[in-house]
C-alpha cells in the first residue's frame, strides 16, 4: 500500500478509537512523538527515585523504611516496563539513556527541586505523584497500545503511592507542633513546581494540539491544572494547611477555584538546567552508568563464555 | 522515652533475637543505600528486594523481642525503640553487616558470604525449641534461598567475567574474609541457648565453606589463605561504620522523641 492510504488508514483507526500496535504503519512524527513522551516518561521515573531514595536510610520507623523502599522500588519498575514500551518504536534503551545522560532529552523539572525533610516523603506523594495521576490516567486511553497498557499498571500503582504520601502528612498533621509546620514547610515548598508539573499554559505549548488530534493526549496543560487545584484545596483543608497562594479563593461563576499565576521564569529556568538540583540528579545518573559499566562488561563477557561452552 | 530498653535485660533470649534482628537491619540499610544508583535497572530493583526483604525480617525479630521485653518490664516497647534508641554498644549485628558498600563486587562479596551464614543458621533454626524464631526463620528462609542464588551468580559472572571483574572480586573477597569468622565463634547468649533455642554454630561452619568453596570454583576465584579473623559485633564491639549508620539512621527519631510517624 502507498502513504496515502496507509495513512488514511491511520487516521481511521485514531478516529474509530482503534489502538495502534508497534507492527502497524505510524506517520514518523507520531512515532518521534510518542518516543519523545514515552522515554522522557521513563526518565523522569529513573530521576525521580533520587529525591525519595534521599531519605530513605533516614526513615522515621521501620514501617515507613519499608514502604519508601517499596515505593522507590516502584518507580525504577515503571521505568522499566516504559523503556520497554519505547523499544517497541525502535530505539534502544542504550539510545534513551544515552539522551538522558547527555542532557539531550528531559525528564520532569520536578525532580531538580530538593527534599530537604521527612514531610516531603509526604508531600511528594501527595502532590507529585497526584499530579502525575492527573496527567496519566487519561494516557491509559492513549492511541498507542504499549503506551496506553503500560500506563494502566503504572496508574495503578501512583495511586498507592498517593494515598501512602497523603497518609504521611495527616500522619504528621495530627501530630505535635513541629510535626505540623514541617507539612506545612513542605507544602510551601512544593506547591507551585507541583502545578508547574503540567507544563506551560496552552497558548504556549507546541506540542499539544497534535498530541490531542493524535489521540495521544486527551486534556490540555491548563484543564488538567485547573482540576488538580479543585482537587488539592480540598484535601489541603482536611490537612489543616495552608496552601501558599493568596489569590486561590473559589470561583462561583467558573466552579473552579481561581489561582495565582505560576512563576514561569522559575519553570523555565529549571527547565533549561537552572534549578537547584539538576546537576546534582543528572551527576548521579551519570555516575551510576559510569560505576555499573565494568559490572554490565563483565555480565556480558561471562554471558558470552557460556554460550561458547554450550555450543561446545 | 527511655533511650536504653535493652541495658536491664540480661535475658540471652532477647540478646539472641537482637542480635539476628540487627543484623538483618544493618545489611538491609546498607544494601537500602544502593537504591538509585545500581549499575542496572534490573538490578537496582533486584538489590532493593534484598534490602527490603531483610528489613522485613528485621521487623519480624524485633516484634518479637519488644514483646519479650514489654512482658519481662511490664512497659510498652516497640520495634522503633529497638532499632532507633539502642546506641552503638548495645547493637549484636555481625561486623560484615555494617562495612561499607563499596564497588558492586565489595556489595555481592558481603551479600554472598552473610546469605549463605543465613541460609544454614536458619536452616537450622527452623527447629528451635521457641516457635515464634522458629517461624520466623522458616518464613525467612525462602528469601534467603533466593539471595544466596541471586549473589552466587554474580560472585560467578565477576570472577569469570572480565580481567577488570575478577580483580576486583578477589580484592573485595580479600577485605572481607576476616569478617567472617564470627559467624561461627558463637556469643555467650548463644553458648546459653546452644542447641534449644539456638543452633550450634560450629556445625554449620563446614556447610558454609563448602558453599563458598564450589562458588569460588565454578567463579574461577580461590580461597583466601588463613588469616586473622575480626570479632566483637555479638558482643557491641562494632567497627567505625556502625555509629555513623545510627547516626543517619536514628536521626529522626533522636531529634523528634517521643512521636508517630
Amino acid at each position: 500500500m502507498d502513504e496515502p492510504k496507509e495513512l488514511e488508514k491511520f487516521d481511521d483507526k485514531i478516529e474509530q478509537e482503534i489502538r495502534i500496535e508497534p507492527k502497524d504503519w505510524m506517520p514518523d512524527d507520531y512515532r518521534k512523538m510518542l518516543i519523545r513522551q514515552i522515554s522522557q516518561h521513563a526518565h523522569s521515573e529513573i530521576v525521580g527515585m533520587l529525591p525519595e531514595a534521599n531519605w530513605i536510610t533516614r526513615a522515621p520507623s521501620l514501617r515507613r523504611k519499608a514502604t519508601l523502599l517499596a515505593k522507590v522500588q516502584d518507580e525504577a519498575g515503571h521505568g522499566l516496563y516504559l523503556y520497554c514500551a519505547a523499544e517497541t518504536l525502535n530505539i534502544s534503551r542504550e539510545e534513551m539513556v544515552d539522551q538522558l545522560l547527555s542532557s539531550r532529552a528531559k525528564y520532569s523539572s520536578i525532580f531538580n527541586y530538593p527534599t530537604l525533610s521527612w514531610a516531603d516523603m509526604g508531600t511528594i506523594g501527595w502532590l507529585v505523584d497526584g499530579a502525575a495521576i492527573m496527567n496519566q490516567v487519561p494516557l491509559c486511553r492513549a492511541s498507542y497500545g504499549p503506551y496506553a497498557r503500560a500506563m494502566t499498571r503504572i496508574c495503578k500503582e501512583e495511586s498507592f503511592h498517593q494515598r501512602q504520601g497523603y497518609e504521611i502528612l495527616l500522619t504528621l498533621c495530627r501530630g505535635s507542633k513541629e510535626q505540623k509546620a514541617m507539612a506545612q514547610d513542605s507544602l510551601n515548598r512544593w506547591w507551585w513546581p507541583s502545578l508547574m508539573m503540567f507544563g506551560p499554559n496552552d497558548d504556549a505549548s507546541p506540542h499539544t494540539a497534535q498530541s490531542m488530534k493524535w489521540k495521544i493526549k486527551r486534556f490540555s496543560n491548563d484543564e488538567l491544572r485547573q482540576k488538580f487545584v479543585d482537587v488539592c484545596k480540598e484535601q489541603a483543608d482536611i490537612l489543616g494547611i495552608t496552601i501558599p497562594d493568596p489569590n486561590l479563593k473559589w470561583n462561583e461563576e467558573r466552579g473552579h477555584y481561581d489561582f495565582g499565576e505560576i512563576n514561569w521564569d522559575e519553570f523555565w529556568n529549571v527547565i533549561k538546567g537552572n534549578g537547584p538540583c539538576n546537576k546534582e540528579r543528572l551527576q548521579a545518573r551519570i555516575e551510576a552508568h559510569e560505576n555499573g559499566a565494568w559490572v554490565r562488561e563483565a555480565a556480558l563477557a561471562h554471558a558470552e563464555k557460556k554460550k561458547v561452552l554450550v555450543n561446545y | 522515652m527511655e533511650s536504653k530498653p535493652t541495658n536491664i535485660d540480661k535475658n540471652n533470649l532477647v540478646n539472641f533475637t537482637l542480635f539476628l534482628a540487627d543484623s538483618s537491619l544493618i545489611m538491609g540499610h546498607r544494601l537500602s543505600e544502593w537504591t538509585g544508583h545500581g549499575p542496572m535497572l534490573e538490578q537496582d530493583i533486584a538489590i532493593t528486594n534484598l534490602a527490603l526483604d531483610l528489613i522485613g525480617q528485621a521487623r519480624n525479630f524485633y516484634q518479637y523481642a519488644a514483646e519479650l521485653i514489654t512482658n519481662q518490664k511490664d512497659k510498652k516497647i516497640t520495634e522503633d525503640d529497638l532499632a532507633y534508641l539502642r546506641d552503638a554498644h548495645e547493637f549484636k549485628n555481625l561486623l560484615i553487616t555494617e562495612l561499607p558498600n563499596g564497588d558492586w563486587a565489595k556489595t555481592i562479596g558481603k551479600v554472598f558470604f552473610f546469605s549463605t551464614w543465613q541460609f544454614y543458621f536458619y536452616q537450622k533454626l527452623i527447629y528451635s525449641s521457641d516457635k515464634q524464631l522458629a517461624a520466623i526463620a522458616e518464613k525467612s528462609l525462602k528469601e534467603v534461598t533466593y539471595h544466596v542464588k541471586w549473589s552466587s551468580d554474580w560472585v560467578i559472572r565477576l570472577g569469570d567475567g572480565t580481567e577488570e571483574s575478577k580483580k576486583r572480586m578477589e580484592k573485595a573477597i580479600e577485605d572481607l574474609w576476616p569478617y567472617t569468622g564470627e559467624m561461627f565463634v558463637p556469643a555467650d547468649f548463644e553458648i546459653d541457648l546452644e542447641n534449644s533455642v539456638s543452633i550450634n554454630v560450629s556445625v554449620i561452619k563446614s556447610d558454609w565453606m563448602e558453599k563458598v568453596k564450589s562458588v569460588f570454583q565454578e567463579a574461577t576465584l580461590s580461597l583466601p589463605t588463613e588469616t586473622w579473623m575480626q570479632s566483637g559485633g555479638k558482643n557491641g564491639v562494632h567497627t567505625e561504620h556502625l555509629g555513623f549508620i545510627l547516626a543517619e539512621m536514628q536521626f529522626m527519631q533522636r531529634a523528634y522523641p517521643g512521636l508517630e510517624w
